[in-house]
């Protein structure tokens, strides 16, 4: 019943999206102002249904109705409640409706509070919304129908994947979704504008808190994802240019550069035509990333539910929005009137740089994702890894942070070094020191060595804009700017640090014996069974000293999960301030030996917690955007109050 | 995506107005890429190193009750039959039954391998979903499946007159494809 319930509102989502897309573009025609009133209302409710529909698919989920495909084969009724929950979005007819509840709740929100955009903008950006959205209700009501009954009833589900059953799973693609869709509203408004030719700082002003909003839940998605990979997989790698992780990145480039971008139009008037593509491209990103992981067509170890019918269904729409809009800003973009002009030596050229330095190093990874299916085309089989994106990507990327260490300080229109100089003396310095410290403790590691090299001085750099200030004056978006680019240091040092010093070991020792990872001296304590609510596991006790100081105990294990039957190697951290122990308990070796996987991470868990800091960063500079708008509009209508009173 | 560099005009300058189109022709030329590569999926499909290879020897005793059990010889009398790799646990397994039933309604041999079941509810899914096998043998610690490359369940096999392996599909039967299992029967010498 429930099931039922949840189709209709999604059938009925989909009728609204379609009345959304024809009253909006009916009222942009000069005989159709009677459906103005129609589109906002249809959009919030539209977002209202879906949400429904999405909820009613967790119904199913918690119930375990196993009567549904969907609940069959990827819940078994013997699965802790948050896991049967985060079932529902663990597989590709469910991650689908999420995508799509997103997009309608986005849109219903932007609905009900965006006032500052001319109204036409707004009505041609939510007939976009619609129009996006409607091909992805097609997706799921013809192709992916996630409340699809199953005939005979199975007496028990298949499971959710062991390697997902995590608490990092229940967050992670939901964040990533609200990121990747959340760039949906950023193409709309770059459609509408383009229709409506209305590019400004007001179009930059409305679409800049939705884009930050984006890029914070794509920040910590990607973060949280990376971590996930990292003590999950068991592999001690936090980064492996999997084609997923490069999906997740491609649009969180494009919105960094947007973000960046974007203020430049919203301050400066300039960067007119660059602002409405990057708008198109993010979004596009996030549609062409979904593509290549669910059409099957790149191998990856994150590819769930690959079809090539549903690739086809993905690349139509693909072609029909990508293709529509970019073919729209060829139109429309040369009639955008070219924007204000500014010198070479200006904040604005610094952005610029950024921007180009950011599409770069996007196109880069793009360009290694789709080489495999570039050569297969020619009948060879090749994987693009680590050895391509690591120095192809340092090219754009260590410019780029250079950039980012100057560019703050510079002026806005016109500037010069020589006011600049003599500040950027103490980074430059802490530049030289530190690179030469990390040729003496690294040699020969090159791209290592320049990260050691860069974070403490960009660490530095990035706080300078605050020199000279009252700190109590400083406004929230220029906090923000600098927690995001220390955070950018933060995560650089902990990259750095991982691929330089870390040293690991695999062991194979009896209960009793002792052995050492860096400066950890490490005793096979016991073995012993263990059991949680559907798996068994062996679990090691490990006791660990850093240095001859007290034991800590630490434990990995090795899990089987019975539905589906798996493996996994569960692996057990312990954080330090200047690193991380990781711990891997492997197969039963020959004899009475275990073997044991071991590494010593200095300073790993910088990485995330870079992450963290940029998105916090982020939301600083949100949360300071939006309370200047809600002021600026608690004024405004204390003005309209005033004058109304005088009129009277 | 189409760079442009600082300049005193400010970049996309209505002077070039070509540069407009050309994120349209990179994107275009990425949806041709992607539409070959799932059009012609070329290397997508990996034929089975157990395709062409004679079946290894295996004695596997009953797994339901009123079936024989299955071994080698059963498997190369001079017929091409169907080798149904299915377990009860699998849920696939039984989407596939009503297509397993029309394959033994037209007259094909089918033989099962049982893979880790237990003899309860393998009875128990035989009987919700029908019993289109001849003989089913008990393959308890994945030994036969494993043996023939399977790496999963459902897979079927076609296996022709002398005990060769002909054709592996992998995944359930569907519909569409018993017309296909049809042509590489005949093609056994069916």
């Amino acid at each position: 019943m429930i099931a039922e319930l949840g189709l209709a509102t999604l059938w009925l989502a989909a009728a609204l999206a379609l009345l959304q897309l024809i009253a909006g573009a009916l009222a942009l025609t000069a005989r159709g102002t009677g459906f103005v009133g129609v589109v906002r209302p249809s959009a919030v409710v539209q977002g209202g249904l879906a949400l429904l529909s999405f909820l009613a698919l967790i119904m199913v989920f918690v119930q375990t109705d196993l009567s549904v495909k969907l609940v069959a084969a990827n819940s078994p009724s013997a699965k802790p409640l948050m896991y049967k929950i985060a079932g529902a979005w663990a597989n590709h007819e469910g991650s689908m409706l999420l995508w799509v509840t997103v997009m309608g709740l986005a849109g219903g929100f932007v609905a009900l509070v965006e006032k500052r955009l001319p109204e036409r903008t707004m009505l041609a950006t939510l007939a976009g919304q619609a129009f996006v959205s409607l091909g992805f209700y097609a997706f799921l009501l013809f192709a992916s129908n996630p409340f699809e009954r199953l005939n005979p009833v199975p007496v028990e589900g298949q499971g959710l994947n062991p390697l997902l059953q995590d608490p990092g799973l229940a967050f992670h693609p939901p964040t990533l979704y609200l990121g990747y869709v959340g760039l949906s509203i950023a193409f709309s408004f770059a459609i509408g504008a383009l229709v409506t030719r209305e590019v400004g700082p007001a179009f930059a002003r409305a679409m800049r808190p939705w884009v930050l909003g984006a890029w914070i839940f794509l920040t910590l998605g990607i973060t949280a994802g990376s971590y996930w990979a990292y003590y999950e997989l068991g592999w001690g790698g936090w980064w492996f240019w999997d084609p997923v992780e490069n999906a997740s990145l491609m649009p969180w480039l494009a919105a960094t550069a947007l973000l960046h971008s974007c203020s430049v139009l919203a301050a400066r008037n300039a960067l007119r035509a660059w602002t409405v593509m990057l708008g198109v491209v993010a979004f596009s990103m996030s549609m062409v990333g979904t593509f290549l992981v669910r059409s099957g067509i790149l191998t990856s170890v994150h590819a769930f539910a690959v079809d090539p019918q549903r690739g086809t269904f993905i690349l139509a729409l693909l072609a029909i929005y990508i293709g529509g809009a970019l073919t729209l800003f060829a139109l429309r973009a040369g009639t955008v009137t070219e924007g204000e002009r500014f010198a070479v030596t200006s904040r604005e050229s610094a952005r610029v740089a950024n921007n180009v330095m950011l599409t770069g190093s996007l196109g880069i990874i793009l360009l290694g994702t789709l080489y495999p299916l570039f050569t297969e085309a020619f009948g060879e089989k090749v994987s693009v890894g680590p050895p391509y994106f690591n120095p192809m990507t340092a090219i754009f990327v260590v410019p780029m942070l250079a950039v980012l260490a100057i560019g703050p300080l510079l002026r806005w229109r016109r500037d010069s070094f020589g006011r600049v100089r003599a500040i950027l003396l103490i980074p430059a310095a802490l530049l030289v020191i530190c690179g030469v410290i990390a040729v003496v403790l690294a040699p020969g590691k090159v791209l290592p060595i320049i990260g050691l090299a860069l974070a403490p001085a960009l660490a530095v750099a990035s706080i300078l804009p605050l020199r000279g200030r009252d700190l109590r004056r400083v406004k929230l978006p220029v906090w923000g700017m600098v927690m995001a680019h220390f955070g950018v240091a933060v995560s650089l040092f902990g990259m750095a640090s991982d691929s330089a010093f870390t040293t690991e070991r695999l062991v194979a020792v009896r209960v009793g014996e002792t052995t050492e990872v860096g400066p950890w001296q490490i005793r096979l304590a016991r073995i012993e069974p263990v059991a949680g609510p559907n798996w068994t596991a062996l679990e090691a006790v490990l006791e660990a000293r850093y240095k001859g100081a007290a034991p800590v105990f630490t434990h990995p294990q090795s899990r089987t999960f019975w539905a589906p039957v798996q493996n996994t190697a569960e692996s057990a951290l312990l954080t330090r301030w200047n690193g991380q122990l990781y711990t891997v308990l492997g197969e039963q070796a020959a004899g009475d030996r275990w073997q044991l996987r071991l590494w010593w991470k200095p300073f790993v868990p910088m990485i995330w917690l870079g992450g963290v800091l940029i998105a916090l960063g982020g939301l600083l500079a949100l949360l300071g955007r939006v309370a200047s708008d809600v002021k600026r509009l608690v004024a405004r209508d204390k003005i309209a109050y005033r004058r109304e009173r005088q009129g009277r | 995506m189409s760079s442009t560099g600082p300049s005193d005009t400010g970049p996309l300058a209505p002077a070039r107005r070509w540069t407009m189109w050309l994120p349209l022709a990179l994107f275009a030329l990425f949806v041709a890429l992607v539409a070959y590569g799932l059009l012609w999926p070329a290397s997508k499909e990996v034929p089975s190193r157990f395709v062409g290879q004679a079946l290894p020897e295996f004695d596997l005793p009953p797994a339901a009750a009123g079936r024989p059990g299955l071994k080698r010889s059963d498997l190369a009398d001079g017929k091409p039959r169907l080798l149904n790799v299915f377990a009860s646990w699998c849920i696939p397994c039984a989407v596939e039954s009503p297509q397993l039933a029309r394959l033994a309604a037209a007259g094909i041999e089918i033989d099962g391998v049982a893979v880790r079941d237990r003899k309860a509810d393998l009875a128990g899914f035989l009987e919700r979903n029908g019993n289109p096998y001849r003989r089913i043998g008990a393959d308890d610690r994945s030994i036969v499946q494993v043996g023939i490359g399977s790496s999963g369940v459902p897979e079927t096999y076609l296996i022709d007159g002398r005990g060769v392996i002909r054709y592996q599909h992998i995944g359930e039967i569907r519909p569409e494809h018993i017309p296909l299992l049809l042509d590489k029967l005949k093609e056994a010498g069916l």
